[in-house]
C-alpha cells in the first residue's frame, strides 16, 4: 500500500507529487471534471431541499452531543448488540484491531476475507498485516478492487479510484486477472470484475464490513453501499466482522434520517445510495463481532480545537470541492485519509510525517461550506499550521524566510528597501537571471511589471502627511 | 471622523494605481482619509504559515500606525480578514481590539458604511468577468456562495452596476479560488499555477475582456498565469473601474 510506503521519518512531499499529477494533464483534467461534476450534483441535492441547511445544523449538532457524551453511548450501544448475541470488542490501537481480527480467523481456522469498503481497515493496515499471516483479503467495493490489484492505496474515500482512467482500468485487470489491456468499455469491466470477485465471496471465509453509522439506541451497524457488496460481504460467510471508529455512533434510529439524507446527497450528489443495510445480530447458525476501535480519537476528542474533525461522516464532499485536492489527486497526500479533511486528521497520527498536509490548501475556505455536519476544515487547517510551526516542524528553509520577512517587515525602512530592490531586479535583471529556478513563483507566471515608485512615494508627493 | 488607508505591500510596491484610484475614489465620496506613512504588511504571510513569533513584530508595527483612527479602509480582502480574524500574535489590548472591529475592506466600506450606488463619474464599456477572492466571499461574505445554495447577492457586483456601459460576463465556476493563496503560491507552484491558468480561461470562455477583483492579489497571480500562457485578458481593481478607469 503506498500509503504505507516510503520513508515514513520524512514530511510527506505534497508539492512534488502534485506537481507530477499537475503534469499529466489527461488525467488531471479528466479528476478535476469528474469530482466538479459530483460537487455540481451535490449542489442540485441541496437546491431541491430548502431544509438543506437545518440539516447541517442538526448533524452537526447531534454528532456534537454523541461525542461529549461518547463513553455512555458506546456502552448502551454495547450493551444492545450484545444482549442479541454479538461479541463486541475493544481496540486501543491499529495494532490491538489488527490481533483481534486475526484471532477470529485462527479460532475458525479461516485463511480468506471478503471485505466490504472500510476506510478504519486501511487507517489500520490490516489486510497486509493479515497478509503477513497467510490471510488473503478480497476487496469487494468495485474502486477499491482495482486499487488492491494495482497495488495502490484508495485516492479518495467514496470513490477509490477516481485518479484513473478507464484505460488504466483495462491496463490493471489485463495485468492482474486477464483481460483485454485495449477495452476500456466501463460495462465490460465492471463484469470482469464481478465474475472474477464473485467466486472469491462465495468461497470467503468471513466477511468483513465497515461501518457508517453505529445506532447506540437500537445496537444497528448501518452500512451504506451502492454495489450491494457490502450485503453479500456481510450475508455470506458464517463470520461477519464489523471494523468501526468509536466516532461512528449516534443516539438514536431517528437521528439516522438526517444523516441518511445528508450523506450520500453530499458525496455522490444522489438522493440515497442504493442499499442502507442495518446489520443488528447474527444470522442463525452465524456469528457476528464488532471491533470499535480509538486509534487516536479519544486522544483527538481531547484536544480543544480539533475534536470537531471526529463528527466526520466520511462524505468525501470536502475533497471534491477541494480545488487543491481536485489538480494533486489524492495519493499526493501520501496518507489514508487525503484532501482536506485528511489534512486536519493525519497531523494528529503523525505531525512529523503529516506536517506538510495542512499546507497543500490556500485556506479558500469551500470546504467548511460544503460540510455535512459542518466541521470548520479551514479554520483546523490555519490552526495546525500554527501548531506546526510552535512544534518547530516547518521546513529549515521556510521557517528562516518567514523569520526574515517577519524582521524587514516590521521596520517601514528595509521594508522600502526590500520593495526598492524588487522593483529594480523585476525591471533591470536579465530574463534568465529573474526566472531562474529559484523563482518558484516564475515557472508558471510572470512577474508583474515594475512600476516607476511606490504607493507611499507617490502619496508622499501628492498628499501632506496628517496625523489623525 | 478620519478615516485611514492602508494599502497592502504588494499593492505599495507592485501596484501603486491601485492605491491611487483607491484614495482619489474615497475623496471623491467625501471621506476625510490620510495615508499614515510607514506602512508595510499586516503580517498575514508570515502569520498564514503558522510563524506567530515573526508575525508578532510585523502586526505591531500595524497596531501603531492605525490604532487611533477611527476606521481603516484597505483595498484587499485578504488583509481584511487576516486583521480582523487573526491579529492576534500581539496582546489583544482594547487598541488592537478596536482596530479589528474598524477595519473594512473597500467594497464593504463603500456598500455598507457609505452606501454608495452610484458613481456617476466612471463609465467602463467592456466584458468583465468579476473574480471574488476566497477572503471576500467566504470569510468576510461580501457576496452569497454557491456552497450554501442561499439567497444570491453580491456587494460588489451591487457597485459595478452603478457604472455606466458595463457588461457581466458569468465564468462556469465563479467561486472557485483561483489558487494564489499567499506563500502557497510559490510553495506549490504547479499546483497554484494550474488554479490560475483554469480560472482565466473559465472568463476567457465566457467572454470576459476583463478580469475585475477586490483583491489584488488574487489579479496578480492570475496576470502572471495568463500572460505566461497568451491568454489575451487584462486585470483591474474593483477601485478602479469605480473611479473612473476606462481602460
Amino acid at each position: 500500500m503506498s500509503a504505507s510506503a516510503g520513508d515514513k521519518s520524512k514530511p510527506v512531499d505534497h508539492a512534488g507529487a502534485a506537481a507530477a499529477f499537475v503534469a499529466d494533464t489527461p488525467h488531471l483534467a479528466f479528476h478535476d471534471r469528474r469530482l466538479w461534476e459530483l460537487r455540481q450534483k451535490r449542489d442540485g441535492q441541496m437546491h431541491v431541499l430548502p431544509e438543506w441547511q437545518a440539516l447541517r445544523s442538526l448533524a452537526s449538532a447531534i454528532k456534537e452531543h454523541t461525542l461529549s457524551r461518547l463513553a455512555d453511548y458506546l456502552e448502551q450501544f454495547e450493551a444492545q448488540v450484545t444482549a442479541r448475541g454479538v461479541t463486541v470488542h475493544w481496540a486501543r490501537d491499529a495494532e490491538e484491531h489488527n490481533a483481534i481480527v486475526l484471532r477470529i480467523m485462527r479460532d475458525h481456522k479461516a485463511k480468506t476475507i471478503a471485505k466490504s469498503k472500510s476506510m478504519l481497515t486501511e487507517e489500520c493496515e490490516m489486510v497486509p498485516y493479515l497478509a503477513r499471516h497467510g490471510i488473503t483479503t478480497t476487496e469487494t467495493d468495485l474502486g477499491e478492487r482495482i486499487q488492491q490489484l494495482d497495488g495502490e492505496a484508495p485516492s479518495h474515500i467514496v470513490v477509490p479510484s477516481v485518479h484513473k482512467l478507464r484505460e488504466d482500468v483495462a491496463r490493471v485487470f489485463a495485468r492482474t486477472i486477464g483481460g483485454d489491456p485495449n477495452n476500456a468499455d466501463p460495462h465490460a469491466l465492471a463484469e470482469h470484475a464481478r465474475v472474477t470477485t464473485r467466486p472469491l465471496m462465495l468461497d470467503a471465509d468471513i466477511g468483513m464490513t465497515g461501518a457508517n453509522f453505529l445506532v447506540a439506541e437500537t445496537g444497528a451497524v448501518v452500512v451504506c453501499t451502492n454495489e450491494g457488496n457490502a450485503d453479500l460481504s456481510a450475508n455470506l460467510p458464517k463470520v461477519h466482522i464489523v471494523s468501526a471508529g468509536i466516532e461512528k455512533l449516534v443516539p438514536r434510529q431517528a437521528d439516522l434520517g438526517v444523516f441518511v439524507r445528508l450523506l450520500s446527497r453530499s458525496a455522490l450528489g444522489s438522493p440515497i445510495t442504493q442499499y442502507t443495510s442495518h446489520f443488528r445480530g447474527p444470522r442463525v447458525g452465524a456469528e457476528m463481532h464488532i471491533i470499535l476501535v480509538d486509534n487516536g480519537r479519544s486522544q483527538r476528542l481531547g484536544e480543544d480545537d480539533f475534536w470537531t474533525s471526529l463528527k466526520c461522516i466520511r462524505c468525501g464532499a470536502c475533497m471534491n470541492t477541494c480545488p487543491v485536492y481536485r489538480r494533486s489527486g489524492g495519493l499526493s497526500y501520501g496518507a489514508v485519509y487525503s484532501g482536506p479533511i485528511g489534512a486536519i486528521i493525519n497531523p494528529s497520527y503523525d505531525p512529523v510525517r503529516y506536517s506538510t498536509l495542512p499546507f497543500a490548501s490556500t485556506l479558500n475556505g469551500s470546504c467548511t461550506n460544503v460540510c455535512p455536519v459542518k466541521i470548520n476544515i479551514h479554520d483546523q487547517l490555519y490552526k495546525w499550521r500554527r501548531v506546526i510551526a510552535e512544534r518547530g516542524l516547518l521546513p529549515k528553509n521556510k521557517s528562516l524566510s518567514l523569520r526574515i520577512a517577519g524582521h524587514v517587515l516590521a521596520s517601514p525602512r528595509l521594508y522600502r528597501l526590500a520593495t526598492g530592490a524588487a522593483r529594480l531586479a523585476v525591471r533591470y535583471l536579465p530574463r534568465a537571471l529573474l526566472y531562474s529556478k529559484l523563482n518558484s513563483w516564475g515557472r508558471d507566471r510572470e512577474v508583474p511589471a515594475a512600476p516607476q515608485e511606490s504607493f507611499a512615494a507617490w502619496a508622499a508627493r501628492n498628499r501632506p502627511a496628517k496625523k489623525p | 471622523m478620519t478615516v485611514a488607508l492602508a494599502i497592502p505591500c504588494f499593492i505599495d510596491a507592485f501596484f501603486p494605481e491601485v492605491g491611487i484610484a483607491t484614495l482619489e475614489l474615497l475623496e471623491r465620496l467625501g471621506v476625510d482619509v490620510v495615508y499614515p506613512q510607514g506602512q508595510t504588511c499586516c503580517g498575514q504571510p508570515m502569520a498564514n504559515n503558522g510563524c506567530q513569533s515573526a508575525a508578532a513584530g510585523v502586526e505591531a508595527h500595524f497596531v501603531d500606525l492605525f490604532g487611533d483612527f477611527d476606521a481603516v479602509v484597505m483595498p484587499s480582502g485578504s488583509c481584511v480578514h487576516h486583521l480582523r480574524e487573526h491579529l492576534d500574535a500581539v496582546p489583544q489590548t482594547d487598541r488592537v481590539r478596536h482596530l479589528r472591529a474598524h477595519t473594512y475592506e473597500l467594497v464593504e466600506y463603500l456598500h455598507d458604511v457609505l452606501k454608495v450606488s452610484d458613481f456617476p463619474w466612471a463609465e467602463f464599456p467592456h466584458k468583465v468577468g468579476l473574480h471574488n477572492s476566497c477572503g471576500t466571499l467566504r470569510s468576510l461574505r461580501t457576496a452569497s456562495m454557491s456552497e450554501l445554495g442561499e439567497t444570491p447577492f453580491s456587494k460588489p457586483m451591487d457597485l459595478l452596476r452603478g457604472v455606466r456601459g458595463i457588461a457581466f460576463v458569468t465564468p462556469a465556476r465563479p467561486d472557485e479560488c483561483c489558487g494564489f493563496g499567499g506563500t502557497f503560491s510559490v510553495a506549490e507552484d504547479a499546483v497554484s499555477g494550474r488554479m490560475g491558468l483554469d480560472k482565466v480561461r473559465d472568463h476567457e470562455q465566457a467572454g470576459a475582456e476583463y478580469i475585475v477583483s477586490a483583491d489584488t492579489s488574487c489579479l496578480m497571480h492570475q496576470q502572471g498565469c495568463a500572460k505566461r500562457a497568451g491568454v489575451p485578458l487584462r486585470f483591474i481593481h474593483i477601485a478602479q473601474i469605480l473611479n473612473g478607469a476606462r481602460a
